[in-house]
Formats: structure tokens, C-alpha cells, sequence
């Protein structure tokens, strides 16, 4: 009885080490923003090709390049594309190139709490820095007054929020406010943590958005998804054609089209306050990092393959959880870029 | 063979805590060289352009540690008083035992606690009545969100009151009888035996209990953050929004990508172990100077 046992259990152990040979584990970190379209595109791509399993932890970001550069990761994900002086440490560190793949577009809208108000308010460019920069400090200042005609606004003090952790949200928007802005570009600049001239930090989407809930004439910046899901009332923006666009999934799709033609040839674009009259200007791509250069060919041809499956198939499932899918265009380009990969 | 066992182990715990020290020691030299001691008095925080300071996040730090020691001590104090020497003891064990599972509550869930019962409050009820009666003071001028100093500090007494209410309760019921009963003996009232006789007999306890809950309030990250309104600023009022040292490394550090950056988040973990290491050995100096002034420890 006691040998069966054994037997049995050595026979079940042995199947498990062998069935965990030929499953194939990438690993992945980065960017929380597109974790819940990542997760789910990993889990059907699993479900399609049983033997490869995608590892993806959402850590930021910041943590994603920095275990990309040191190795613990297959690849990564960013909200905000590597700049020169990370891309030549990885090359340094790693003996290889890295490659920006855009996945998904998503926006940052403004938000903002006026009980008395019921209409969606207009921000101009300059509304928006001067808010942010603490030079417009009251509602009805004539920069928010002036697109607002027929409003009638309090004269209370803005109450100005904004996030307290790092975040991409926070690169989307002040890279927004830094090309309104000159001013805003050089005193303050664009990043995913920056030195905020005025404001309380919130932690999170949602701890912005309980923050201007709870607080009367507050304003602050949420992902767009966040405010979709949670029915939060958001105001329009002024995009570079100087047309007021509240942001939806088509909007950001036409800031991103608009910039496909330009679209530099290792995909790092910013495309807040893109050109066209229906676009979006606080928009954004999001990208996966892939190395150059993988030497372990079974995890390269799984990545090159599940590329090519995320830039077709896969970007059915964006508009679902309210992610906007990526321009053919740019899709298009992107996929002749996989061939690059060696 | 055990004395030998039991000394690995306790060299373990140093030896552990000087590879803590060691670590931040070097994983925060590009800041350290960078800034040098200027570190301590920069009033900066910008990661763009690489320019940190400590300042503000010690100010908050240590603002936010004094009022909620201010809040809770007294309260938890007199609480403490009323456990031990007045109520019924199956009252004070039935308390006693409910303000240990206090203790127990995750801090998320006291920073839930904050945003949603104490923020409002301060910015309704509590803010507005301060400003009517002491609103001259410096330290309640300035606009009102409901988020700040003072709400920080709240919901920080809340969170370490129930340590000083375990210990004091605890020094308070090994007081001898006899140092009760002599004192009502000579004439004394309850109440003069209790604080001027029992209490004073357990004063090193009960500061030794202050210290246990200025350490927790020192290093509480999550609740605070939920409730200061994440604004790296030195201001005068206790309305105003403030950050702290923990405050701004569990916010900042997943997203850090520079090498500076990383490193000055680093070295303010290495301040506030500092911070931290001086109050405790204030603490310590402290009650064995009034343990030779007369107060007993157990």
C-alpha cells in the first residue's frame, strides 16, 4: 500500500517536472496603467499557447526600466518612453539596443468639484497651467470665465490637487502642460514625480479623485479610464487647433493618428497636443521594452510571436476596458519593426 | 551550549540591524556626495531637475509626531488612570483587552478611517470651531482643506493610544498597594493618592509607554499619507498640507528612475533611521534619569 502511494506520487511528480519543462516563463515588469489590458491580453495568449506563460508584475514604471537594465526581467513597460541617458546604461549593462512598442493610447482628463456648476467647464491651455502653476487662483478668473460664457463661477479660491506618487498620469498631463507652456517647460518640466508649485498630493487615481470629491472648488487629473469607470464628471480641453474636446476613446485615436505620419522611427513620441480638430491633447501611448538583442531564442520567438498577436488581435479587446486602440498606421509600422529583433 | 545558541542569536539581531544601517549607508552615497550636509536644511524636493532636501519631510515628520503626542498622551493617560485605579477590574480587563485589538488594526485601515470620518470632520467641524476660538494663533491661520498637519496628527493619536493605554495600564496596576494605602493613610484624597503618589511611582513606565507610541507615530507611513495632504512645504499652521519622510518614500520610490533620486529617497530612510535612533536614546537617557529620581520601572 504504502510502495503504490510512493510510486503514484513520484509518477505525478515526475509528469509535473516534465509538463514544467516544456512551459516556456517570460518575465515582465512595469507600468501600472495598462496592467488591466496587459493581464488580460497574457491570459488569453496563455490560453491560446498553453506552454507559454507571461509573468507580468506591475511595478511602476520606474521599477520596470530599472529591472529591465539589471536584468531580472524579460522585458518591460512604460508609461514614459526611456530617455537617452537610460537607454545608453541599458546598453552599457546589457550589450544591447532597446525597443519601444507602443500597446495601448490612454488619456488624462480634468476633473473638478463646483456643487453650484452643472455644465461641463471649458479649460483653455493657459487656464489649465495658470491653475496649476498657482498663478490663477479663483474660479472666476477671466482665463476659465472667458470659454465659460453663461457659467456663472464663484469667486472661491481653486483648491489644486494633483498626485502624490509617481505616476504616468502625472507624466501625461505636465508633459501637456509643459508644451502649453514654456514657462511651466522650464521652471517645472514634465515627469512621472515633479517639484508641484501649489496643490495637496493625492496617492492613486482614486485617492485624487476621493480628494476632489470631498473638497469644494478643488480641481484635479485623473486617467480617463478611472473617470469612464466611475461615472466622474470631467471638463473639456483646448486642444492646439484651439477647439474645446472632451476626451473619449476617438479623441485620443485621433491625436495618436495625427501624429502617425511623424512618427519617429523608435516609436518615443509624445503625443499631448497632437494636430486635428477632434483630437485630444492630454494623450498618451503606452510601450512595452524590448531588448534588441534576446539570446535565448525559444522566450525571443514567443515574444516576437505574441508581439505580432498584440498588434492584431489583440487590440480587439482595448475599447472593452476602455483603452484606445493603436492607429493602423502605427500598428503597421510597429510590426515590420519586429522583425529587428534578433 | 545554549549560552552559546542564545549569544549567536542576539548578536544576530545587531548584526542584522548594522547591515540595515550599512546598506542605506551606501546605496545613498550619490545624494550624500552630491548634497552633503546641505541635505538637512534644503527646502527643495524636485526630481526633474535633481535638487532634494530633508527638510520639509523632518519638519512634517516631527510636527505631525508632537500633536498627535499631544492629543493622545493626555488622553491615553487618563484613560490608563481610569482602568487602573478606578474602574471595576472586570470593566478594565474587558477594555483593556478591546484596546489591544486596536493595536492590532492594519494602518490602512486608520488612513480609511481618516479620509473618510476625520477629514471631513476637521474641515466641518473641527477646523471652523479652532478658528473661532484660537484662530489668532499662527498655527491655525490659513485656508482650511480638511487635510493637513492637524488631521495627521489626529488620526496619528488615534493610532498609538491604544499603546499608551496597554502599557500605563500595566505599570499603573503593579504600583504597590502599600504606596496607595500609606497616601490615603496621611490624608490624601482619591484623587491627590492617584497623581500624586501612584502615577509618579509608574512614571518611568508611562514615558517609556510615550516613547513606544512617538516611535510608531514617527514611522507610520499609509495612514499618513492618506491624510496630509502630500505637500512638501514648511508652514506655521497646523491646517496646512505637509509631507513626511515615510510618507514621501512609499510614494515616490516604485516611479524613481534617476540614480540621484533613487539615492536621496534612500538617504532620507537613512535620516529617519537617525531621527528615530536619537528620540529612542533621548528616551532611554531619560528614564534612567528618572529612575534614579525616584521612579520605578516595574
Amino acid at each position: 500500500m504504502k510502495k503504490t502511494a510512493l510510486s503514484l506520487l513520484l509518477t505525478v511528480c515526475l509528469a509535473a517536472l516534465a509538463a514544467a519543462q516544456g512551459a516556456l516563463t517570460i518575465n515582465a515588469a512595469g507600468a501600472t496603467f495598462p496592467y488591466p489590458i496587459y493581464s488580460k491580453w497574457f491570459d488569453l495568449y496563455h490560453t491560446q499557447h498553453p506552454n507559454i506563460q507571461i509573468n507580468y508584475q506591475s511595478i511602476g514604471s520606474g521599477g520596470g526600466i530599472r529591472q529591465l537594465t539589471a536584468g531580472t526581467v524579460d522585458f518591460g513597460a512604460t508609461d514614459m518612453p526611456m530617455n537617452d541617458d537610460q537607454i545608453k546604461e541599458y546598453q552599457s549593462k546589457n550589450g544591447s539596443g532597446i525597443l519601444h512598442f507602443p500597446t495601448v493610447l490612454g488619456a488624462v482628463v480634468p476633473t473638478y468639484n463646483l456643487p453650484k456648476v452643472s455644465a461641463d467647464l471649458k479649460f483653455t491651455q493657459r487656464a489649465l497651467v495658470g491653475i496649476y502653476m498657482g498663478t490663477i487662483t479663483r474660479w472666476n478668473d477671466p482665463e476659465i470665465a472667458k470659454a465659460n460664457s453663461g457659467v456663472s463661477l464663484p469667486g472661491d479660491d481653486i483648491v489644486v490637487i494633483h498626485r502624490s506618487d509617481g505616476s504616468g498620469t502625472s507624466f501625461i498631463w505636465t508633459d501637456f502642460l509643459s508644451k502649453a507652456s514654456g514657462d511651466w517647460k522650464g521652471k517645472i518640466g514634465a515627469g512621472t514625480s515633479i517639484n508641484w508649485p501649489v496643490g495637496l498630493g493625492g496617492k492613486g487615481n482614486e485617492g485624487v479623485s476621493g480628494l476632489v470629491k470631498q473638497t469644494p472648488d478643488s480641481i484635479g487629473y485623473v486617467e480617463l479610464i478611472y473617470a469612464l469607470q466611475n461615472n466622474i464628471a470631467f471638463g473639456l480641453v483646448q486642444n492646439s487647433d484651439g477647439k474645446f474636446v472632451k476626451a473619449s476613446l476617438e479623441g485620443v485615436m485621433t491625436a495618436a493618428a495625427g501624429v502617425a505620419k511623424s512618427m519617429p522611427d523608435d516609436f518615443r513620441v509624445s503625443i499631448t497636443n497632437a494636430p486635428g480638430a477632434a483630437a485630444y491633447p492630454i494623450s498618451s501611448f503606452t510601450w512595452l521594452l524590448i531588448p534588441q538583442t534576446i539570446k535565448d531564442s525559444a522566450k525571443r520567438d514567443a515574444i516576437k510571436a505574441f508581439l505580432s498577436w498584440m498588434l492584431t488581435d489583440g487590440q480587439q479587446y482595448n475599447e472593452a476596458l476602455s483603452y484606445a486602440k493603436l492607429p493602423k498606421a502605427v500598428a503597421d509600422k510597429e510590426s515590420k519593426e519586429i522583425a529587428k529583433i534578433q | 551550549m545554549a549560552h552559546v545558541i542564545t549569544l549567536v542569536f542576539a548578536a544576530g539581531i545587531l548584526l542584522i540591524t548594522s547591515l540595515l544601517v550599512y546598506e542605506l549607508w551606501v546605496n545613498s552615497h550619490l545624494s550624500r556626495a552630491k548634497f552633503g550636509w546641505g541635505f538637512f536644511w534644503t527646502q527643495t524636493w524636485d526630481p526633474i531637475f535633481d535638487h532634494f532636501g530633508a527638510l520639509p519631510f523632518i519638519y512634517g515628520t516631527v510636527v505631525t509626531s508632537i500633536v498627535s503626542l499631544l492629543i493622545a498622551v493626555p488622553l491615553g493617560l487618563a484613560a490608563a488612570i481610569f482602568l487602573a485605579e478606578l474602574a471595576p477590574r472586570q470593566l478594565s480587563d474587558g477594555v483593556a483587552f478591546l484596546i489591544d485589538l486596536l493595536a492590532a488594526v492594519p494602518s490602512v485601515i486608520y488612513g480609511l478611517l481618516g479620509i473618510f470620518v476625520v477629514v471631513p470632520l476637521v474641515r466641518t467641524v473641527i477646523g471652523p470651531a479652532l478658528k473661532m476660538v484660537l484662530g489668532g494663533l499662527p498655527i491655525f491661520k490659513g485656508p482650511n482643506y480638511g487635510v493637513g498637519f492637524l488631521t495627521a496628527g489626529i488620526v496619528l493619536a488615534i493610532m498609538v493610544v491604544p499603546f499608551i493605554i496597554s502599557v500605563s495600564r500595566e505599570v499603573l496596576l503593579t504600583v504597590p498597594r502599600d504606596q496607595r494605602e500609606a497616601a490615603l493613610a496621611l490624608g490624601a484624597t482619591r484623587w491627590e493618592s492617584t497623581w500624586r503618589v501612584v502615577v509618579p511611582w509608574a512614571r518611568t513606565g508611562i514615558m517609556g509607554s510615550i516613547f513606544l507610541a512617538l516611535a510608531r507615530a514617527l514611522g507610520e507611513t499609509m495612514a499618513v499619507t492618506m491624510v496630509i495632504g502630500n505637500n512638501p512645504k514648511i508652514s506655521a499652521s497646523l491646517f496646512a498640507p505637509g509631507y513626511t519622510i515615510a510618507a514621501v518614500i512609499a510614494n515616490e520610490f516604485t516611479e524613481a528612475t534617476g540614480d540621484v533620486y533613487l539615492s536621496a529617497l534612500i538617504e532620507l530612510g537613512l535620516v529617519l533611521f537617525l531621527l528615530t535612533f536619537i528620540l529612542n536614546g533621548l528616551a532611554r537617557l531619560l528614564i534612567v534619569a528618572t529612575e534614579r529620581g525616584g521612579g520605578h520601572l516595574t
